[in-house]
């Protein structure tokens, strides 16, 4: 069997940084990447990138040696992406923070509100039902990062998780202080309004964790494969006749119904500050489907249905 | 920071300014742009130029400064508010900014001019408007002219220079007026409760004017030296010619 050899330079500055002989031809990126870390212990396999042109695009961990367009001396660049996170580690943060911190406002926590309100509860219903929602969504959220989501990345960048929390736990701070201060206003058309935007947010939990076991279901455990996603037998998931990602839908939809419940415009700003996000992951996630599968369903846009 | 510099971009120019030294990322502009750009940066220059001779022929008629934003008001709300255009050249891609950068910074200077010193009056007189002034004049004369003489390929070198050696001087100068400013005018803003939103009212939601004041001021203290290093990197990359390899890409 013949052997390959390896080289790997850095991309920015063509310095040779590695040379693995004897690799085998059906050697992987990822038994590659792991070679190179032992002559460079600092850069573990989740940081590296390599691919065949520097400023081309990053090998995948799957891709086999003997299958890349090299000659058997085969010259690899390496880019250092950084420190990496898990997206576990990353999710469950991120989480879990707005979870506690609206307890925080929820049980008047001292210093936040003046000393005479420390301890009190709220006399609006709305109020411990919001509080309900809230933790519950949050506590869905950790749940299905432990048991139900099937990542495709092991990792991301370790500046996400300032940036990713930042946004979360600030966010969940600035509404909760609202909806659990002193002098919250309920909504305007009382029990109805409440009633009617409770619905909504019920609904589509039901329909985003739907969506979530529907994904799941797709990929089998430990694998990477993508396929197209279809409605199933659960009327939730019929969503997917229309648009790429109804997780995304579900999940506009619920924090709509928080908003209209609640009657408090920072959880509005949220949810729009969610929705530009959620929409710019769609678009992409829709095209990259779109690039991927050639009976790719025409009908379907990637997140309001006929519209965005 | 409104006192504002953009990242190497020159206005917008194509070829030949001096100063590009990676001629594969030359921009082909139209020639309807190009004639926009220039018109667009002589108006400005020209803007500018009257601002600062009137903010000196007022100084030299009444020997003080009372009185002078009052003066020059008007001209520097309509060019300074016109340089929001600036975003739009960049989100249409005439010039090569990022939009986001010149985003922040023609929204510091609207800022300052129209949700400080216009709206709150007691403060037009300080000494610390006059210094941010000055240093805004001279940067925006210097910045449009070099855009100017880029866009018409006819660059003398003193422009280039000193568009990237004034900023070691006038953006300090600028931070520190911009900043004292604000600070004067927070008394006021406390006592008057301007712009601010009281609880409890139906959309649940509150605002002070006076605590958002005072995190802006917070603000300079990270995102000045960020800019300021960041020009003097351009500095050394264009006038001395120095390659310097970016963290990240």
């Amino acid at each position: 069997m013949k052997h390959y050899e390896v080289e790997i330079l850095d991309a920015k500055t063509r310095e040779k940084l590695c040379f693995l002989d004897k690799v085998e031809p059906h050697a992987t990126i990822a038994e590659i990447k792991n070679l190179f870390t032992k002559s460079h212990p600092q850069w573990y396999p989740a940081r590296q990138s390599l691919r065949l042109d520097p400023k081309g695009k990053s090998l995948k961990d799957e891709d086999v040696l003997q299958k890349l367009p090299v000659g058997t001396t085969a010259t690899l660049y390496f880019r250092d992406l950084g420190a990496q996170i898990s997206w576990v580690t990353v999710f469950l943060t991120e989480y879990t923070g707005p979870l506690f911190i609206y307890l925080l406002f929820y049980f008047r926590v001292p210093f936040i509100y003046g000393h005479k309100y420390d301890f009190t509860s709220s006399r609006h219903t709305v109020v411990h039902l919001a509080c309900i929602c809230h933790s519950f969504h949050y506590v869905k959220r950790l749940l299905e990062t432990l048991f139900v989501h099937r990542f495709s990345h092991g990792t991301m960048p370790l500046r996400n998780i300032f940036k990713n929390c930042t946004y979360y736990w600030g966010f969940a701070a600035w509404m909760a202080y609202y909806i659990n201060h002193p002098l919250y206003t309920p909504p305007t058309y009382g029990a109805q309004q409440v009633k009617l935007a409770l619905a909504i947010f019920v609904i589509c939990q039901l329909g985003n964790f739907s969506i979530h076991m529907a994904l799941r279901d797709l990929r089998p455990a430990g694998s990477k494969t993508r396929k197209i996603p279809y409605p199933t037998k659960n009327p939730f998931t019929w969503l997917f006749l229309l648009v790429s990602c109804p997780n995304y839908t579900y999940e506009m939809g619920s924090w709509i119904g928080f908003a209209i419940m609640t009657q408090c415009l920072p959880v509005a700003l949220f949810s729009l500050a969610g929705f530009i996000q959620m929409t710019i992951w769609a678009k992409g996630k829709h095209r990259s489907y779109l690039k991927e599968f050639r009976d790719y369903p025409p009908l379907r846009m990637p997140i309001i249905p006929f519209l965005l | 920071m409104a006192f504002s510099e953009e990242d190497g971009s020159n206005g917008g120019a194509s070829e030949a300014s001096e100063e590009r030294e990676a001629p594969g990322r030359r921009r082909r502009l139209g020639w309807a742009a190009t004639a926009w750009l220039t018109f667009y940066n002589i108006a400005m220059t020209a803007g500018w130029l009257v601002l600062a001779i009137t903010m000196v022929r007022f100084y030299m008629e009444k020997g003080t400064h009372k009185g002078l934003y009052k003066s020059i008001q008007k001209t520097l709300k309509f060019f300074q508010t016109f340089a929001l255009l600036e975003i739009v050249h960049c989100l249409i891609g005439i010039v090569p900014t990022s939009v986001l950068v010149a985003g922040v910074q023609v929204s510091s200077r609207i800022f300052m001019v129209w949700l400080i010193t216009h709206s709150i009056k007691p403060i037009q007189n300080e000494e610390s408007v006059v210094l941010f002034l000055v240093a805004w004049t001279v940067t925006e004369i210097t910045r449009y002219s070099f855009y100017t003489f880029s866009l018409l390929n006819h660059l003398p070198y003193f422009i280039k220079w000193a568009r990237y050696n004034f900023f070691i001087i006038l953006y300090p100068v600028g931070v520190a007026g911009e900043l004292l400013t604000i600070y004067a005018a927070l008394p006021h803003v406390k006592k008057s409760g301007m712009y601010s939103i009281r609880l409890p009212n139906k959309y649940n939601i509150s605002f002070d004017y006076y605590y958002f004041l005072l995190i802006t001021m917070a603000s300079y203290i990270p995102l000045f030296p960020q800019l300021y290093f960041y020009m003097l990197r351009q500095r050394r990359k264009v006038l001395h010619g120095e390659v310097i390899v970016e963290k990240d890409d």
